[in-house]
């Protein structure tokens, strides 16, 4: 296994060095200057290049990039020009705050659509399948900020359950020591009720408008898996056999349709990680998203290399642990592997 | 380092005091009124104003954090809001300034120290004063502006006495040490962070506010929150009522009006103005707009290319704008028009005014066939996509209106990190912007904007002998205090601009501020941001 992994490992070194190179490449193609922009309004042009040598962006591109890799390798991924801090403390702070954000989205949807999936599957062309359907189409078909602002609408300001919309923590609350960076976990280990109550309340809407979102990929992928497994032949003949049909269902047709449900999961989890952006704008969330996109806006080269680097080391994480978990779902990917 | 140990003891007392809840809810509730939640859509990138690239938000934190020499009086604005009198002075960290013919003494007050203890000195004022005009960019730009450019122009005199010497005859020196830049630091504190690579230390200042002002940075969270509280050794002025300022970054805008209306916000400033015109008639809420002293949004035009390099095309451009669709349409009447005076209006020794030109298409049609383009041409209009909100339909409704008289104009939306590089370029041939000033005196507009030498703001390349000629005297003349010839001269440069039409003025902004019935105390001063002051909540 670990010999597995360790290979595995070796081949993602080519792509991290590509990343590296085409996402330096990418920001110094981004049409903006950043020292125009830096340098403030009532900048000169002596004071802009007086910016630029500063930022020491006047260096040719080589330089530049041996400079970035160099700084790199001790783990230094420059500072952000925007918010004034180290991208890594900016990332460190910002990942867990998306990260919890996105699984909790993702465990709700995925408690909702597998059944959901499952169910439509098996009672093919009844009622539940037409729900199932008609859930998949509205979660897909509503924007992510239309569903969070209308969340926000109702149930903030005009029912006023929900505690105003204004990030991880209400403002009279102060956040947990940073254990985890996980609000929820942070403030149990520490044995704060009181955050961890404010946390939870403030993820609820953030999480109901990602899991609306990401309901249709899982339910329609369940389904469409569940049927094509519940029409093979292993299961006629478990059924055949008499089991009853919870067994059949769950036992034999569920876990062997596991598999493209457990790859579209890493897709989802990964797409909604970097693009739940439009969310983190609605509820003022300080995840990394907004942050890479801010970034861009004020061509901040720093924090966009940055988190295309953090993305891609997540991905290349995230498709390791699918693959392990093939191997446990399916013992004959791992005699493959 | 010192946020993670606020945090960290802060959360070890919650902690601590878990089993004894109700304690802290009543605690909080009373805290609560002395508190000040803000809502805006951005925040500080660098607490510092001197710093590299410090943004506007980040000016907010400078001034409500450190202290400047003096300061300005509050007088009642037009619409009965208090409003800055630019013209009188009050004592800030000084307890005196006596005023020579060539420079001007301030005696320190006694009892001024910074939030870690020391005093404040001669020599932390002329350090300060030293950083400001040394560093570059912004601060350096914004102190020359008072011909402050030097650093022997700051002379410590004695421990608690500080000379500033005039380099000409100049009236804007005295209002320039009125601004944010020239606050005063913590000259031994920032020093021992300095470093050879960073002499005045701005990596310091970045993070850490190390001033005497009224309020101290307690949390910074960039793009999050910034956490102030009050000083409550400060001697700058009558010590405020709200302890603690929370301010929160909320990029939406429909959330931000949502926390007001909801009463759960108690400050916001940068909604639509579609909003504060609804809000407005909110019973909950006071809502007070205030035009932006010395600023315009305008059209503007390259004149050293043809088609606009011709004079009868910009006023046929004057002539066939939708001046009040743009008020009315855009603006939801939330700003003040700088067009259509009457006939017989008579040009005032002032800044802002209106100019004669409304939207006329007969005459504006005939101006183009005199210039020579019956038939009209194509051109393309710009604008900041980073203030798309107002910008994004005024090119429309301008694209629409030159339309009818065949100046087909394409859009072209530049985002907001390159909106400066291409405006440098002086090369846009029509596009709209705004230029504001934080010195309420028309002659400093002027200068900046129209003169002959260029500056980065006369985005129009416009050059003019007589412009010129009108803009140096009237700065002469009021550096003299020749009163009769800076009025000829103010009226002279209005007139030529308004004849010669460079740039084609369309409304003066207002800083909209919506707060809770139960805060008092807003008060607009010429950097257009909040002051907390004077701030109370009942």
């Amino acid at each position: 296994m670990l010999a597995t992994i360790g290979k595995r490992l070796l081949t993602v070194i080519p792509t991290l060095i590509g990343v590296v190179i085409v996402t330096f490449l990418l920001t110094r193609a981004l049409p903006g200057d950043p020292a125009a922009y830096f340098a403030g309004p009532a900048a000169t042009k002596e004071a802009i290049e007086q910016v630029r040598k500063n930022l020491g962006l006047d260096k040719p591109l080589p330089e530049q990039f041996v400079r970035y890799v160099r700084d790199l390798a001790r783990g230094d991924l420059g500072n952000s020009l925007s918010t004034g801090r180290p991208v890594t403390t900016e990332i460190v702070s910002r990942l867990p705050a998306s990260a919890e954000l996105t699984l909790l989205g993702l465990i709700v949807s995925m408690a909702i659509a597998v059944p959901l999936g499952i169910l439509a599957a098996v009672k093919q062309g009844s009622w539940i399948d037409h729900t199932c359907r008609v859930v998949a189409t509205a979660g897909v078909s509503l924007p992510v900020f239309f569903t969070g602002l209308l969340l926000v609408y109702v149930f903030y300001y005009i029912l006023g359950w929900s505690p105003s919309p204004i990030g991880r923590l209400d403002a009279f609350a102060s956040a947990p020591t940073q254990i985890t960076g996980f609000f929820l976990i942070d403030s149990l280990v520490t044995g704060n009720l009181e955050v961890f109550r404010s946390a939870l309340a403030q993820l609820i809407l953030p999480v109901v408008t990602l899991a609306i979102f990401s309901l249709a990929p899982i339910a329609r992928m369940t389904r469409a898996s569940m049927l094509a497994v519940l029409a093979s032949e292993f299961v006629r003949t478990a059924r055949a056999s008499g089991l009853d049909s919870r067994t059949v269902i769950i036992t034999y047709a569920f876990r062997n349709a596991m598999l493209p449900v457990v790859t579209t999961l890493g897709m989802v989890f990964s797409f909604l990680l970097g693009a739940n952006v439009l969310v983190e704008k609605v509820f003022a969330w300080p995840g990394i998203g907004s942050y890479a996109v801010e970034a861009l806006l004020q061509s901040d080269f720093a924090p966009v290399q940055g988190f295309v680097l953090t993305m891609a080391v997540l991905y290349v994480v995230l498709n390791l642990v699918i693959d392990i978990l093939y191997g446990v779902i399916d013992p004959r990917v791992r005699l493959e592997g | 380092m010192k946020r993670r140990d606020f945090l960290k003891s802060a959360t070890a007392l919650a902690a601590g005091t878990a089993i004894s809840a109700p304690a802290i809810f009543s605690a909080a509730a009373q805290s609560r009124n002395e508190t000040l939640l803000i809502v805006s859509e951005s925040g500080p990138n660098n607490l510092d104003i001197h710093g590299v690239g410090t943004n506007v938000p980040g000016y907010e934190v400078s001034w409500n954090c450190y202290d400047r020499l003096i300061s300005h009086e509050m007088k009642t604005g037009a619409n009965g809001a208090p409003y800055y009198d630019r013209d009188k002075f009050k004592m800030e960290l000084a307890d005196d300034m006596k005023l020579g013919d060539m420079s001007a003494t301030f005696k320190l007050k006694k009892n001024a120290k910074f939030q870690d203890g020391t005093p404040v000195t001669a020599k932390d004022v002329k350090w300060s004063l030293d950083r400001a005009v040394s560093v570059g960019g912004f601060p350096t730009f914004q102190m020359s502006a008072g011909s402050l450019t030097k650093p022997e122009q700051f002379v410590v005199v004695d421990d608690s006495t500080v000379r500033v010497d005039f380099a000409r005859k100049d009236r804007l020196t005295i209002p320039d040490l009125a601004v944010i830049v020239p606050c005063v630091i913590n000259s031994e504190l920032v020093k021992k962070h300095a470093t050879e690579k960073d002499p005045w230390g701005l990596e310091y200042t970045k993070q850490n506010t190390a001033g005497s002002g009224a309020y101290k940075v307690t949390g910074w969270t960039p793009g999050t929150e910034v956490v102030m509280e009050r000083n409550d050794a400060w001697v700058g002025g009558k010590l405020p009522a709200i302890k603690k300022v929370i301010w929160r970054i909320v990029p939406s805008a429909g959330n931000r009006r949502a926390l007001l209306e909801r009463g759960d916000a108690d400050i916001s400033y940068d909604l639509p103005n579609k909003d504060f015109v609804e809000l407005k008639s909110n019973p909950k809420l006071t809502i007070v707009s205030t035009p932006y002293s010395n600023g315009i949004q305008y059209i503007g035009m390259n004149v050293k290319q043809p088609p606009f390099d011709n004079p009868k095309v910009r006023q046929a451009v004057a002539y066939a704008l939708p001046y009040q669709k743009i008020m009315d349409a855009v603006l939801f009447g939330l700003s003040k028009p700088m067009f259509g005076a009457p006939a017989d209006f008579k040009t005032e020794v002032a800044w802002p005014q209106p100019h004669k030109y409304n939207t006329d298409i007969a005459k504006a049609k005939a101006l183009m066939a005199e210039a020579g383009y019956p038939n009209g041409f194509e051109t393309t209009i710009s604008f900041d996509l980073g203030f798309a909100g107002v910008n994004e339909p005024i090119c429309v409704l301008a694209q629409e209106s030159l339309a009818q008289i065949g100046i087909k104009c394409s859009i072209n939306k530049v985002p907001g990190a390159n909106w400066r590089t291409e405006l440098n370029k002086k090369t846009l041939p029509l596009y709209t912007n705004v230029f504001s000033g934080w010195l309420d005196y028309p002659e400093y507009f002027f200068i900046w904007c129209y003169h002959g030498k260029n500056s980065i703001f006369n985005t129009m390349s416009y050059q003019s002998k007589t412009m010129d000629a009108f803009i140096d005297g009237a700065v002469t003349a009021a550096a003299e205090g020749d009163k009769a010839s800076y009025d000829k001269d103010v009226i002279g440069m209005v007139d030529t601009a308004y004849a010669d039409m460079p740039r084609i003025p369309l409304f003066q902004p207002y800083v909209n501020v919506a707060m809770q019935k139960n805060v008092t105390g807003y008060q607009y001063w010429f950097h257009r941001r909040l002051d907390y002051r004077t701030f109370a909540k009942a």
